[in-house]
């Protein structure tokens, strides 16, 4: 893997109107590298979807800087985006409005397509996409209601990768998915990810499928990350509090009938007090 | 792979099955619909060919004055001997054209207006929204007959007062559209393409809010016609002799007696309006967003069925 | 021995056939959990029970509570036992709620219906309800309206609504799926309590197999409209017998996903 880092967020603090506002992120810092997945774990609530779209430039962060390939990210506006910040693409919760329903699908593709060669690289074909994430290249000339939820989400995740984006921000990609197809989806997409050498910023408040496919974790409670480190070691070896609760109220598929302790309101207050650790 | 491949053929089918299947007869079901389409359509041709086959000249003093319906004259004749049938379908080629053309003008304008407003935000969208405000806050009829009234009364003018008071409904409801729909994913994946927010409210937006648009369109020719008969019936419209409904209406006062001065053009009016408001309605429950939805979901709750069939 | 709740080869057909020949016991106090992917036909199992289904549908076969037989029984007389012996808990506790509607309202409306009680009997009833479920200040929560309370507190009030009439049977789809683990947790363990103490019989659809394995006593795993496997919960998660439950167990997590793999996965 490179060590080449495609996006390095510092200090985000996203807040919403309100009286007292609403602290949403409150100081998240991280780095992705080119070729890197991930994940960001946490509740809902606890502010991951606002990281994400403070990263992919869709909202402006109250505090903090968000620099992607070494250019600064500018939020979306009046103004059309600058060519080189299409290599941040974006892929989404729901499916059902990912894609725009009076539209071929194969025209949506195509649009990623001409994102990429607007930066100057290679053009390619909505077919080769389609083939790449498992949908019949057959398929280009019909509209969306004509697809599953999956389907709708390969789709959109194939308009996403015909960009050629150095970073992949995926907020939530499988949880409106049926669950024969989560695992599936998320691996195609980390595989998809890798081969393009592109990061991906992988949000999921799945544990098990972030497991599986990233390579580094953070876990955010909060609006604050509490613990981050190598997938591996931290479901191995978690230190933050937080994250051993949350790793102890998976219910496993053990056949014993143990039902996993549920957190108390002293835990988690007790959570908030425990510093953030890092490695 | 196989069963994914499966699966969208299937959909496919059911889908097209959805749209023959249900879609029209959904359709049927609603009669007032159909009896409006009919009327509308009738009038519509009405409008456009009136003038090659009516029995008498509109303005032509060439019948007995007051006559009564019957035989020669089908509804009667007015005041100075013209034929009502004859300018009550004149009057078709006058009102309903014109209406036509009120209506696709405010939608236009207040669709632009609406569009801008709700996709910058801000304060883009106050500044509009505003001015939309002013313009609605005066009752439509009076706003209408101060333009009216200072441009000088012709049909000219009473169109043009109409599309003034108009556009602000259009802009209204174009902008709560296009708020729902700018935060929509593939909006906003759209703009992470890198397309420009003119694109993107061209390809993404506004061929996704076409068919409320047309339903309100639809209805609001009723109260189109109703507004440009209204001036007219007012004076501030269509002038003597010309043939429109309001006017005829206007003038079969003078003859209270002979009821069918006024009652035919009312009719006409009537029917045309209601029959617009009928076709409106049953366009709204063919294109009704939640239904489609509800089918989507239904044919997505289906094809996985199917899926895990394969 | 024959349960509260017997489904006996009950067949759905919407369009086509969905649900093919199932059939379920369910026993007061026990758990009975039905696993399978969506699309297998266990939520429209479910609503079958019920006489939720769409209007186009055709049932088969047999669901009898006690000696009622359901699927052929009026409006009216569904109406009846709905909500008074046979209650359901949705995924989604935030679409469950009205929102215009204080949580006393709803809580107390149907007891008052069903049961007859009045006023202030309903209302206590309901704060006990809501104390039972451990909602904090069960007095002061029936006032609020569902917006003011968390996704897991508002399926505990989904569950205390539920339960106000003291059903025989409870029917929970995915009750669960839309809340965060920590929080999961909690509804679990009120679901088996709730189970055990008022002899309730639990009819639990997930496709989350460890939910399945944590409160689940007995195990039927569909697919296809069909009930490939049933057992008690040791023997389908320790010697499962069919494939397609050796398969559905093989594919949770434990393991790193090989690369290309997803291919072969989506031909479940």
């Amino acid at each position: 893997m490179t060590e080449r880092i495609v996006l390095d967020a510092r200090d985000l603090v996203v807040r919403y109107p309100g009286s007292p506002p609403v602290v949403a992120v409150d100081g998240v810092s991280f780095t992705i590298a080119a070729g890197e997945t991930v994940a960001l774990v946490g509740e809902s609530g606890s502010g991951k979807s606002s990281v994400a779209r403070a990263v992919a430039g869709i909202d402006r962060p109250a505090e903090g800087n968000v620099r992607f390939d070494e250019g600064p990210v500018e939020p979306l506006g009046v103004r059309r985006r600058a060519r080189s910040l299409t290599a941040i693409q974006m892929v989404f919760q729901d499916p059902s409005t990912s894609l725009n329903p009076r539209r071929r699908v194969g025209d949506q593709v195509a649009d990623g397509i001409a994102a990429a060669r607007a930066r100057g690289l290679e053009g390619s074909r909505p077919e080769e996409w389609f083939e790449r994430v498992g949908l019949d290249p057959s398929w280009v000339s019909r509209f969306p209601h004509q697809f599953s939820g999956g389907q709708k989400q390969r789709i959109a995740i194939a308009r996403a990768l015909a960009a050629r984006p150095h970073l992949l921000v995926a907020d939530e990609p499988i949880s409106a998915l049926d669950a024969s197809t989560q695992s599936s989806v998320a691996a195609l997409m980390r595989d998809l990810v890798a081969e393009l050498g592109a990061g991906m910023l992988f949000i999921s408040h799945d544990l098990a499928v972030v497991q599986r496919i990233a390579d580094r974790t953070l876990v955010m409670y909060a609006g604050r990350v509490m613990e981050s480190g190598d997938t591996a070691k931290l479901w191995a070896d978690p230190q933050h509090p937080y994250t051993r609760a949350l790793l102890a109220a998976i219910p496993k598929p053990d056949g014993t009938g143990r039902i996993p302790a549920a957190p108390t309101l002293d835990d988690r207050a007790s959570w908030t007090t425990v510093p953030p650790i890092t490695d | 792979m196989s069963a994914e491949r499966g699966t969208g053929n299937r959909t496919d089918v059911l889908a097209a099955g959805w749209r023959t299947r249900l879609r029209w007869p959904r359709a049927w079901r609603s009669p007032l619909g159909i009896l409006g389409a009919v009327i509308a359509v009738a009038w519509v041709l009405v409008a456009f060919t009136a003038s090659w086959w009516v029995p008498f000249e509109p303005n032509a003093q060439v019948l007995p004055r007051l006559q009564e319906p019957g035989v020669d004259t089908l509804l009667g004749t007015d005041g100075t001997g013209r034929d009502i049938f004859s300018r009550l379908m004149t009057g078709a080629t006058v009102t309903i054209p014109l209406a036509l053309m009120l209506v696709v003008a405010a939608m236009v304008i207040g669709t632009v207006v609406g569009a801008v407003a709700g996709y910058f935000g801000r304060w883009i969208d106050e500044t509009l929204m505003r001015i939309t405000d002013l313009v609605m806050a005066f009752p439509t009829v009076i706003l209408a007959m101060v333009v009216a009234a200072s441009l000088g009364p012709s049909l000219f003018n009473a169109v043009i007062a109409a599309i003034v008071v108009s556009w602000p409904q259009y802009a209204r409801v174009t902008r709560s559209l296009v708020l729902g729909l700018r935060g929509q994913n593939y909006v906003i994946a759209g703009r992470l393409l890198g397309r420009s927010p003119l694109k993107s409210l061209t390809v993404d937006i506004l061929p996704n809010i076409v068919g409320p648009m047309l339903v309100l369109a639809t209805l609001d020719i009723g109260a189109a016609i109703l507004l440009l008969s209204g001036l007219s019936f007012l004076g501030l419209g269509a002038q003597p002799p010309t043939a429109e409904w309001g006017s005829m209406i206007s003038s079969a006062i003078q003859n209270f007696d002979a009821w069918w001065l006024g009652v035919f053009p009312g009719l006409a009016i009537l029917t045309v309006v209601a029959a617009f408001n009928f076709l409106g309605d049953a366009l709204r429950d063919i294109l009704d967003p939640t239904a489609e939805v509800a089918r989507e979901n239904q044919a997505d709750r289906t094809s996985s069925a199917t899926g895990a069939a394969a | 021995m024959t349960g509260v709740l017997t489904i006996d080869e009950l067949t759905v057909d919407i369009g086509r056939p969905l649900v093919k020949g199932v059939s379920l016991d369910l026993h007061p106090g026990r758990i009975h959990g039905l696993a399978g992917e969506s699309g297998s036909g266990k939520t429209l199992t479910s609503l079958a029970v019920l006489g939720l289904l769409p209007r186009q549908a055709t049932t088969g076969g047999s669901v009898r509570l006690g000696d009622t037989e359901l699927l052929r029984m009026g409006r009216r007389e569904l109406n009846r036992i709905r909500g008074r012996r046979i209650a359901m808990v949705f995924q989604d506790p935030s679409s469950a709620l009205h929102p215009q509607l204080t949580v006393g309202h709803q809580l107390t409306d149907h007891v008052r219906t069903h049961l007859g009680l009045n006023r202030s009997d309903a209302r206590d009833h309901a704060v006990e309800m809501l104390e039972r479920v451990a909602v904090p200040n069960a007095a002061d929560a029936l006032g609020r309206y569902p917006h003011q309370f968390s996704g897991g507190q508002r399926q505990r009030i989904c569950i205390a609504i539920a339960l106000a009439c003291d059903p025989d049977v409870l029917l929970a789809d995915e009750p669960t799926t839309a809340l965060d683990v920590t929080v999961q947790a909690g509804i679990l363990q009120l679901l088996r309590d709730l189970a055990t103490e008022r002899e309730l019989a639990v009819l639990l659809v997930t496709h989350d197999l460890g939910v399945m394995s944590a409160i689940a006593d007995d195990v039927a795993v569909m697919r296809d409209g069909r009930i490939v496997e049933a057992a008690d919960r040791a023997t389908i998660f320790a010697a499962p017998q069919h494939d397609y439950t050796r398969g559905l167990l093989a594919a949770l997590p434990g393991s790193r996903l090989e690369t290309g793999t997803h291919l072969e996965e989506d031909g479940a």
